[in-house]
């Protein structure tokens, strides 16, 4: 089984992920793009455990562990928006260029 | 029910209970004895200590028992290791010993007695232990070690407490520390029979300690009285000057010994082993003989002893004439193989313990004559009396020595009794200058002092005179060679002995009355122990008759002390003197002579020896004597004084000049040193690196605020420019 379309698939959705992240002012797609290397990560996995596993189908190994990283994900995407949410009540904006309290 | 040796009964096993009652009653007394009436007080301490009594009592049956039907060696063995219950580790000691006999039977032959015909098998002592504490690998036990000799000084410590605890409560009634009193009294009680029980030296240690500082309590009594503070304190620092001995010899007998145990029996052992070091077992033995010295009243450090006197008669009746004092005896009697081997008791004619025991027994006698004090001149025939023990032991006489100790516990407790009798009806005063005439006021202490008198004088066939006679033929005969010296000052001893108490019976009871009021017999509280006691100087000789007595049909039993309370197990193999007539009757004629020549003196007035006193070259005697040998001015006034005085003004002359002169010179080095460490190590290199490194800090953070912009994209694109190399550099090198 070839796993270069899939490896092709995941690596295309980690680049817009990391554009999104590194690019985007909106908090929300900043989550967002967040997701998306999730899921690239999550493609990966599930391809690679497919193709270690082919004579052994019940071996889900890479299946189960994309299911943590799910799960991982979506407790982390609620502790995210609970920040925006608090960033908004806060600044009225959620432009995260607008969040350098930081800065040295 | 645990498995025990079958051949040691239950009270043997748990001697350890004895010395609890009175620890006991101890604790009850001081924290609720003042609470209750004297009568309640009293009541607690004398019940504890008669179940003391009772207990040990058992012990001294079964221990007959033991003896009489001695277990085998290899079920001893067995039974030893099961005994344990919750210590059964801890039962190595029991167990190990009756091992080593079976192996160590050819070289220690602890079969004694053999040779006299009686088949004295050897008896085990009866072993309790449970760790007590570990350091470096070495397990220390603390425990019970039970046999003839313990089981006899149960019996007479618990008795003659017994009987001081009855009669204190009529003696001290209405005292202002009665309560304390008591207490101590029961802690006295507990600390001597934890003494004796003890199973190693590091156990009796701490019992000597205890024993100690109980007459240091007791002594000052009343302490209101400057002088009664003071003799306390004479009592106590006396004692640590042994007791430093003491320590050193314990710790010296330990590493003799392979540094593995304390044990009593494996001190023992080790001294019995051929490959035994003579010299240090020399070193050992000399060292606790400092602490017998001090703690048995032996010659020089007997001096805390007479003014002991300080404390409630009851006490010196107790501690200072019947158990206390015997602790160092006890001491040599216990760890006995380390003596006789270290000092060669075997082959001398003169050694070191049966010297100091002579000497005591003639310096103490002497001293005697010059006191006014009743209670001294028994202070002084105690320490007369000790000697003889000493000695006895020192010549190897070992029966003879305990047997002494034995009965003259009862003679002299109730010669102090009498005395505190004598003093309670005299209006609280000791002095016999101010009494007389008390024969016809207090028929019953005059005839128990009398026959207790006739007890420690040696007459036949009193309790004094069989042990007495027995130390004085074990000098005569010795083991290989007699201890003629010995012998000779053992016999003058005897004399002087008969003569002062003539002199202290001539002053107290006869005569006409010398003090105030009107003297009164005791009440049947006081008298009742006294006529105890008395009975005890009257026929506890019999326990011990020599063998020449034996009478079939008539005599049957002799020699039973050494019997049963000599040790046959781990125990040097000692020659035991045998009865000699002529020393016998020697030793009774001297007896009657210095009797005879007191009363010449005393009674009749017209003595040849009249004015000896007074006569030229006898006067400077009388000085000696009356002062004590100077024993306390050298104390005070030389060894003390001399610390105090040119000592403190040399060390200070040292101390001005010297120490001062070496600080003052510290102090300006260490000034000169400051500044130049000041100057050019601390403001310049110190500084510098830490102002440096602070500049540095200040810079850097300077250049690298830039990067931190609070930008979260700009730190992600950091992150992610970071990982792309790291993974370029991953793909490079891989």
């Amino acid at each position: 089984m070839l796993v270069n379309q899939f490896l092709f698939l995941g690596a295309i959705l980690f680049c817009i992920g990391v554009y999104g992240v590194l690019a985007r002012r909106n908090g929300v797609l900043v989550l967002m793009s967040i997701e998306l290397i999730l899921n690239s990560v999550n493609i990966n996995l599930v391809a690679f455990g497919t193709m270690w596993h082919a004579t052994d189908a019940s071996n889900l190994s890479g299946q189960v562990f994309a299911l943590f990283v799910i799960a991982i994900a979506a407790a982390e995407v609620g502790v995210g928006l609970a920040i925006v949410l608090m960033l908004y009540r806060n600044r009225r904006s959620i432009d995260i260029d607008d969040v350098d309290l930081m800065r040295g | 029910m645990h498995a025990m040796d079958s051949h040691a009964g239950w009270f043997l096993e748990n001697v350890w209970i004895i010395p609890l009652v009175a620890a006991v009653s101890f604790l009850a007394i001081l924290f609720v004895g003042k609470r209750l009436p004297e009568r309640a007080t009293a009541g607690i301490g004398i019940l504890a200590v008669a179940i003391c009594l009772v207990l040990s009592g058992g012990v001294a049956v079964q221990w007959i028992d033991r003896t009489n039907h001695p277990p085998e060696v290899g079920h001893a063995t067995t039974g030893a290791g099961h005994g344990g219950t919750e210590e059964a580790p801890a039962d190595e000691e029991g167990g190990h010993a009756p091992g080593a006999l079976s192996a160590g039977e050819s070289a220690a032959a602890p079969v004694v007695g053999a040779a006299e015909g009686e088949a004295h098998e050897s008896v085990p002592p009866v072993v309790k232990e449970l760790t007590w504490f570990q350091i470096g690998g070495i397990e220390f036990k603390a425990g019970t070690l039970t046999d003839g000799l313990t089981a006899m000084m149960l019996v007479v410590v618990s008795t003659i407490s017994l009987l001081v605890h009855v009669y204190s409560r009529e003696y001290l009634h209405g005292d202002v520390r009665f309560t304390h009193y008591y207490a101590f009294l029961s802690l006295f009680t507990a600390s001597m029979l934890f003494y004796v029980v003890s199973s190693n030296t590091l156990q009796m240690l701490v019992g000597w300690e205890l024993v100690g500082l109980c007459s240091f309590a007791l002594i000052g009594h009343w302490w209101e009285d400057k002088s009664n503070s003071d003799a306390a304190l004479k009592a106590f620092l006396t004692n640590r000057v042994g007791d430093t001995g003491l320590i050193v010899g314990v710790v010296v007998t330990f590493f003799a010994a392979g540094a593995t145990s304390f044990g009593v029996l494996h001190l023992n052992e080790y001294a019995l082993s051929p490959e035994a070091n003579q010299t240090l077992l020399l070193v050992g033995g000399l060292c606790l003989f400092a602490g017998v010295t001090s703690k048995s009243g032996q010659f020089p450090l007997h001096t805390w002893l007479p003014d002991a006197m300080a404390g409630p008669t009851p006490v010196s009746a107790l501690i200072h004439a019947a158990t206390m004092v015997v602790a160092g005896v006890y001491l040599i009697a216990r760890l006995y193989a380390v003596f006789f081997e270290g000092l060669n008791i075997q082959f001398n004619s003169i050694n070191y313990i049966a010297l100091i025991g002579a000497i005591t027994v003639v310096g103490g006698a002497a001293l005697a004559f010059v006191q006014h004090d009743l209670k001294k001149v028994l202070a002084y025939s105690t320490i007369s009396q000790l000697g003889y023990m000493v000695m006895g032991l020192g010549v190897g006489a070992w029966t003879a020595g305990v047997f002494h100790l034995f009965t003259h516990a009862f003679f002299k407790a109730g010669l102090f009794l009498g005395a505190g009798s004598v003093s309670h009806a005299a209006h609280h005063t000791f002095d016999m200058r101010k009494m007389g005439g008390l024969r016809k006021h207090m028929p019953s202490t005059y005839r128990t002092f009398l026959i207790c008198t006739a007890a420690l004088m040696g007459i036949f066939p009193l309790a004094g005179f069989w042990s007495k006679d027995e130390v004085l033929a074990g000098a005569q005969q010795g083991q290989q060679q007699g201890y003629t010296l010995m012998l000779v000052m053992g016999v003058i001893g005897a004399l002087l002995t008969a003569a002062y108490m003539t002199r202290a019976i001539y002053y107290t009871f006869f005569g006409e009355y010398r003090g105030e009021g009107h003297p009164h017999e005791s009440p049947k509280i006081m008298t009742i122990p006294l006529w105890v006691l008395a009975f005890g100087g009257l026929t506890f000789g019999l326990l011990n008759l020599p063998k020449a007595f034996q009478i079939d049909g008539v005599i049957e039993y002799t020699t039973r002390f050494e019997h049963y309370v000599e040790p046959t197990f781990l125990f040097p193999e000692v020659e035991h003197p045998e009865f000699s007539l002529p020393l016998a009757l020697v030793s009774t004629a001297l007896a009657l002579l210095g009797i005879a020549l007191a009363y010449q003196y005393y009674w009749l007035e017209r003595s040849p020896l009249k004015g000896l006193s007074a006569r030229q070259p006898f006067t400077a005697g009388y000085t000696l004597l009356a002062n004590k040998y100077y024993l306390d001015t050298l104390y005070t006034d030389i060894v003390v004084g001399t610390t105090k005085g040119p000592i403190a003004r040399a060390s200070y002359w040292v101390n001005q000049h010297v120490i001062d002169a070496v600080v003052d010179a510290a102090g300006a080095i260490s000034v000169a040193v400051g500044r130049v460490v000041y100057r050019d190590i601390d403001q310049k290199v110190v500084d510098g690196l830490v102002n440096g490194s602070g500049a540095g800090a200040e810079e850097s953070g300077e250049v690298l605020r830039h990067i931190q912009t609070g930008k979260v994209q700009q730190y992600g694109a950091i992150l992610f420019a970071g990982a792309a190399v790291l993974a370029a550099v991953f793909v490079i090198a891989v």
